[in-house]
């Protein structure tokens, strides 16, 4: 990889040096203000602080897949099975706890297990037997839809069992009437998710060693870094970050659909892309997707705001938010090259 | 990486290029054998009722003729290092153009009224491709990135041009013949599949232009210094891989006699990528194999009818496929063979040709 690296990209060392590396998160946080700014300024509400609240109880679980996401994408690979392992950790969690009776913490523990044991494996596979990352985890796409359906092809709830109540129960943070606004606890669990990852990305070795890895495998191994147990690291934090998020379906829904979460994966990687990570990994940071998934949900919340647009038109707007947010990173990227040349 | 097709050349033998193939078939015939076993001969002997072919196996090909059209175009982009997760969206775009023109004309029977909507649906097509080209050749945006684009929006810019509705064509109209009809007793799907295949695999290895993609996908930049226009090239190809997807989309469209936006060729990107990849084609780049993609897609369709015919659930068909990809991905891997095969060997294996590329290409 490390010639096509050197061909494909060869100012890379100077563009992500410095400051010019904070410019596409930076135009990420602008476009996000602007829009918060622009619903601010269109819509009456839109200044209750229950709608910034709101962004982080709605995407609570994309938020905590995304981050997964992010540190696959920073070793340079890719974690196609998020949607799928999310959507089966909820079944999962309501058939042990509805039909086997097993005690709800134990449910969710064991499906907080299988999500890391399945990272575990993937990567492994990815690692020793050099399967391409985008296969590999297809596997897991299919699997566990598959799974998730024979499981049961129907909605089950979970309404009965009290310990999937305790998610939403809320801290109110003031009178929501008098600008206050509340947190259930499963956005607690997400913020946790994202301090944990922040700090282990940037303060410890293992962090280092996911940059060294996406930027160049083959120097990060001449350079003597621990190559296999970072990248089978990094998928079993993504497998552990989609039961994760499943579990907080779970909590936010109180019931498990086979069919949730179809196409959670891309937005998962939209919003790690929007949030400045390369797609080839090396650069990137956890802060970026948390923004990437806030523009995410803003954008939601405006189309809800607006009332009149259909759902077809909400896909269109997110593709176009996406091209124009891809294109200005890039234009931004080439004019900071063009001034340090 | 064009290394991987020239010593196959100077050997003067398809034979590195039969061992890439012989995985594939392998499972491919596995899987007729088991149909066989299970429904007798009648699988995959085809009968002929009413002037045209039928029988279990030509309907699976029939079936597939959409997936190969979209496969081989994915096998092109994947050959320059690219992917294109656009094609389900741009099916689903090309199919509601085709219908939509169609039901909003008086006589649907027209003839011209067929080809003007089909050459519409074929040049929306051809340049929404062209585009996702552009984007990956002159913006340099990476190409998963760039095709994400319209396959967020794609489904939302069908479900515009149908206004949110499922147009339906009039039974009578001579478009549905492009998805139900035959000539000389062979379905319509499967003759512009093979055609299009034919045409694909003579361009690319009657001429230099198959060497030329191989050559962008295995190094864009030592390609522009040798004198290749890469960019041309990967915008050609897009282009291609955006028409096939159009084309697919208005066979499957003729076949059902309507145009769904938001399910018509879902998932029909991960299926091509899975073709692709199991006919021996690499996700990095700088080689392809037309004939091994389409294995590729004949394993897809017949798994999805064995697991009817050996009488489990439609709900083991994701499980399945996962289990083919899974099974087809590590059995492609060298090192697995060399893990699995350890201790039935004795004297140390000498390195065949293909762990040594796999190498290059890390």
């Amino acid at each position: 990889m490390s010639t096509q690296t050197l061909t494909e990209r060869p100012s890379r060392s100077t563009l992500f040096d410095g400051l010019t590396r904070y410019v596409p998160i930076g135009a990420t946080v602008a476009l996000l203000v602007a829009l918060y700014l622009g619903g601010v300024a269109n819509y009456r509400n839109f200044d209750n602080p229950q709608v910034i609240a709101k962004l982080f109880i709605d995407n609570a679980s994309l938020l905590v897949i995304a981050v997964g996401m992010t540190f696959v994408i920073l070793s340079g690979g890719i974690d196609l099975s998020v949607g799928s392992v999310m959507a089966f950790a909820t079944m999962a969690c309501a058939w042990l706890t509805v039909e086997a009776g097993i005690s709800a913490p134990l449910a969710v523990a064991l499906v907080l297990a299988f999500g890391t044991a399945w990272g575990l494996l993937i990567g492994s596979v990815i690692h020793y037997f050099h399967v391409q990352p985008f296969i590999a985890t297809l596997v897991g796409l299919f699997l566990f839809r598959g799974l998730t359906l024979q499981i049961s092809d129907t909605d089950v709830s979970m309404r009965d069992v009290e310990f999937f109540h305790w998610g939403m129960t809320h801290v109110d943070f003031g009178e929501v009437r008098d600008g206050g606004f509340w947190l259930p606890y499963l956005s607690f669990l997400a913020f946790a998710v994202v301090i944990i990852s922040f700090v282990v990305l940037h303060y410890t070795r293992f962090g280092r060693g996911v940059y060294a890895v996406g930027g160049s495998e083959s120097s990060a191994l001449l350079m003597g870094l621990p190559v296999a147990r970072t990248k089978i690291g990094v998928y079993a934090i993504s497998g552990f970050c989609a039961a994760l998020a499943g579990v907080l379906a779970a909590f936010a829904t109180k019931s498990a659909n086979p069919l949730a979460n179809v196409g959670a994966e891309l937005d998962a990687i939209a919003a790690v892309v929007i949030g400045g990570t390369l797609l080839t990994g090396g650069a990137g940071f956890v802060l970026g997707t948390v923004a990437g998934v806030m523009v995410w949900g803003m954008l939601n919340t405006l189309i809800a705001f607006q009332g009149n647009l259909s759902s077809w038109w909400a896909r269109i707007v997110m593709g176009v938010l996406l091209l124009a947010f891809i294109l200005l990173q890039r234009v931004l990227a080439r004019s900071g090259e063009k001034r340090r040349t | 990486m064009t290394s991987a097709s020239t010593p196959a050349k100077a050997r003067g033998g398809a034979n590195p290029y039969l061992k890439r193939l012989m995985w594939p078939l392998a499972v491919l015939v596995a899987l007729i054998v088991v149909n066989i076993a299970v429904t007798g001969f009648d699988f995959i002997v085809p009968s002929v009722n009413d002037d045209r072919l039928g029988g279990a196996f030509v309907n699976i090909l029939r079936r597939s003729a959409p997936l190969l059209l979209v496969s081989l175009g994915m096998t092109l982009v994947i050959a320059t290092k690219g992917i294109d997760l656009s094609v389900g969206a741009v099916y689903a775009i090309g199919a509601a153009i085709a219908c939509q023109m169609i039901i909003d004309a008086e006589n649907q029977s027209a003839p011209g009224l067929i080809f003007a909507a089909v050459a519409l649906a074929l040049v929306v097509t051809g340049v929404i491709g062209a585009w996702n080209g552009t984007m990956v050749a002159y913006f340099g945006i990476q190409p998963i990135v760039a095709t994400l684009i319209l396959m967020i929006a794609g489904r939302g810019i069908a479900q515009l041009v149908t206004g949110g509705q499922i147009p339906k064509v009039q039974d009578s109209s001579p478009f549905t013949e492009l998805g139900r009809g035959a000539i000389l007793t062979v379905p319509v799907p499967i003759v512009i599949a093979a055609l299009v295949l034919l045409l694909l695999a003579l361009l690319t290895r009657r001429t230099a232009l198959g060497m030329l993609l191989e050559s962008v996908g295995g190094n864009p930049e030592a390609s522009r210094l040798a004198g290749i226009r890469s960019k041309g090239i990967t915008v050609l190809v897009y282009l291609v891989c955006g028409l096939c997807a159009g084309l697919a989309g208005l066979i499957g469209a003729a076949n059902l006699g309507s145009a769904d936006a938001n399910n018509g060729g879902l998932w029909i990107e991960l299926d091509a990528i899975l073709a692709v990849v199991i006919g021996g084609t690499a996700l990095l780049g700088g080689r392809f194999f037309l004939l091994g993609t389409t294995i590729g897609v004949v394993i897809i369709g017949t798994l999805e009818d064995t697991i009817i015919n050996v009488g489990l659930s439609s709900q083991w068909q994701f499980t399945a496929k996962a289990i083919v990809v899974f099974v087809v991905a590590l059995l492609q891997s060298p090192e697995f063979r060399a893990w699995i095969l350890k201790p039935f060997k004795r004297k140390p294996e000498t390195p065949a040709p293909a762990p040594a590329e796999e190498v290059l290409a890390k």
